[in-house]
């Protein structure tokens, strides 16, 4: 596919094809810009979210999801960085699943960066210096002091990252409805968290956390001190007003129905579980 | 019509697109042919949005709109809650308890997803599927596990791509909720296959994006297993 060509015939249906794109030099910019920045696979989505924009579509309130977004993304990314390259922390049998969560939480920040500013958003940046990962709030001696010495405390970290990022993609998803392609790249990369939550929860099971299973059993913080509210809300048994312990005649328990239904988090409940580790 | 004849068709106008570039006029007679295949679809299968059995030859129709999205759904819940029942009733020899432990919960889990879309979908409840699972070998570790994984990563694929097509947000809030679990199960399974691949390249690419399929390819790939013929030509396509 030809993406010069793709103007040039919108153009002759729509002269005014290059104004909306803000100018023909900076249409094609964008165009050669990205082309050379991203996989093949991610044009289509870039060219429909440049689109989205050029006609009008309001996307101020999909920059904000996204950077919201963003921002727990940069908080995984540079925790994993730090995990992963900090000596005798992690096992051996391990350091492969970390360095596949590091390279996805890094993936995850630039594909964000990408498609906020393909939809004219400015997108926000952080660096470990911005984070403070044992919840201190830049003290660097809170709850967690031994987040990078001691690897059940790294792991516990890592499963109440994980799980307050599948809750939080999942409280944003109906506010990206009106962009198919970017709600769609948000659900793919929310299911990529429940991965990674499912693999730090059962690596956590396995060292003697017995009740912590890669799913989450009510609102059970699987040992973890000072997460309640990761998991408060997660113990509710109804879904859409149908009650799901013992379903239909079914031996379902609470404790099943609980764990068959992963459950949201606002922006503001996310943002207050994540504050003491932003400095 | 069935699933993988329209898959054909889609795939051939698609590729006609590619190969001559976009232009307009392509784009607009893509979409016309395309409606005109749903108009005949329609009117062999009946009014959209009504669930039929198969005693015309044209499947079991899936139905239109949301609740057309959510028995596609229902359809793969039907199949995941089967196959899991099937592991614990005829458990394959060697089967530890801490996996047994994590097959029955995953059965639970499964059952319960069936379960809710049949009573929340009510009167517009697809009925009952008859599975096909005579390619699987369930006294063999190997052949469940890789089973269970092909069919967890579809759920996950299917359930990505299918947020788009819902139109109500509590549809879609609630199909959210069903996907991260599916994508923990995913993921245990193939720590019991292979540890650390629980998201390895096989399954999420170099934007670190899960997979998100149509219908048409989630139910080309599990049609094997689905014995009742299931027609999906009135589902939204966006």
């Amino acid at each position: 596919m030809n993406l010069y060509n793709v103007i040039n015939e919108i153009e002759k249906t729509d002269p005014e094809v290059y104004d909306r794109l803000d100018g023909r030099r900076e249409a094609l910019k964008r165009f050669t810009g990205f082309a050379g920045k991203v996989a093949a696979l991610s044009l289509p989505f870039m060219m429909g979210s440049m689109f989205k924009k050029a006609y009008g579509q309001n996307s101020s309130a999909i920059v904000g999801v996204l950077n919201f977004a963003l921002t727990l993304e940069y908080l995984e990314a540079e925790f994993y960085k730090k995990a992963v390259s900090t000596s005798g922390l992690i096992p051996a049998s391990d350091m492969p699943g970390w360095t596949t969560i590091r390279d996805h939480e890094v993936a995850h920040v630039a594909f964000l960066r990408q498609a906020i500013t393909a939809l004219g958003g400015i997108p926000v940046i952080f660096t470990a210096a911005n984070f403070d990962f044992t919840a201190g709030n830049g003290t660097m001696s809170g709850p967690y002091a031994t987040v990078f010495s001691n690897y059940d405390t790294t792991l516990a970290v890592s499963q109440a990252f994980e799980d307050t990022g599948v809750r939080a993609y999942k409280g944003q998803a109906g506010n990206l409805m009106s962009n198919n392609d970017i709600l769609t790249a948000a659900l793919q990369i929310h299911s990529v968290e429940g991965r990674h939550a499912a693999y730090v929860r059962y690596l956590r099971q396995k060292r003697g956390a017995t009740n912590n299973k890669p799913w989450i059993t009510g609102n059970d913080a699987g040992g973890i001190p000072g997460v309640a509210a990761v998991y408060a809300g997660e113990e509710i048994t109804t879904q859409a007003g149908v009650q799901i312990t013992g379903i239909n005649g079914m031996s379902i328990s609470a404790n099943a129905a609980s764990e068959s239904f992963d459950e949201p988090l606002t922006k503001e409940q996310v943002l207050a579980i994540v504050d003491p580790f932003i400095i | 019509m069935e699933i993988k004849n329209q898959k054909i068709t889609v795939t051939s106008e698609i590729e006609e697109v590619k190969q001559s570039g976009f232009s307009r006029r392509k784009f607009l007679h893509f979409s016309g042919l395309m409606g005109a295949s749903v108009v005949v679809v329609g009117s062999m299968a009946g009014l959209p949005g009504c669930k039929k059995d198969d005693k015309d030859g044209s499947g079991v129709n899936l139905g239109s709109g949301d609740f057309g999205v959510l028995n596609y759904a229902y359809a793969l819940e039907q199949l995941e809650a089967a196959f899991y029942t099937q592991v614990i009733t005829s458990q394959y020899s060697g089967m530890t308890s801490s996996e047994r432990g994590y097959l029955t919960d995953i059965r639970d889990h499964e059952i319960a997803h069936r379960e809710f879309f049949k009573t929340a979908l009510g009167s517009n409840a697809i009925p009952a599927l008859e599975v096909d699972f005579s390619s699987i070998d369930f006294g063999n570790r190997n052949s469940v596990l890789s089973t269970a994984k092909a069919f967890e990563d579809l759920g996950v694929s299917a359930y990505n791509g299918a947020g788009k097509l819902l139109t109500d947000v509590n549809f879609l809030l609630v199909a959210g909720k069903i996907v991260s679990v599916e994508a923990r199960h995913a993921a245990l399974i193939r720590e019991l296959i292979t540890p650390n691949s629980f998201a390895a390249n096989d399954i999420v690419d170099a934007n670190a994006l899960d997979k998100a399929r149509t219908p048409a390819e989630v139910l080309s790939i599990a049609g094997p297993f689905i014995k009742t013929k299931i027609n999906a030509s009135n589902l939204p396509t966006s």
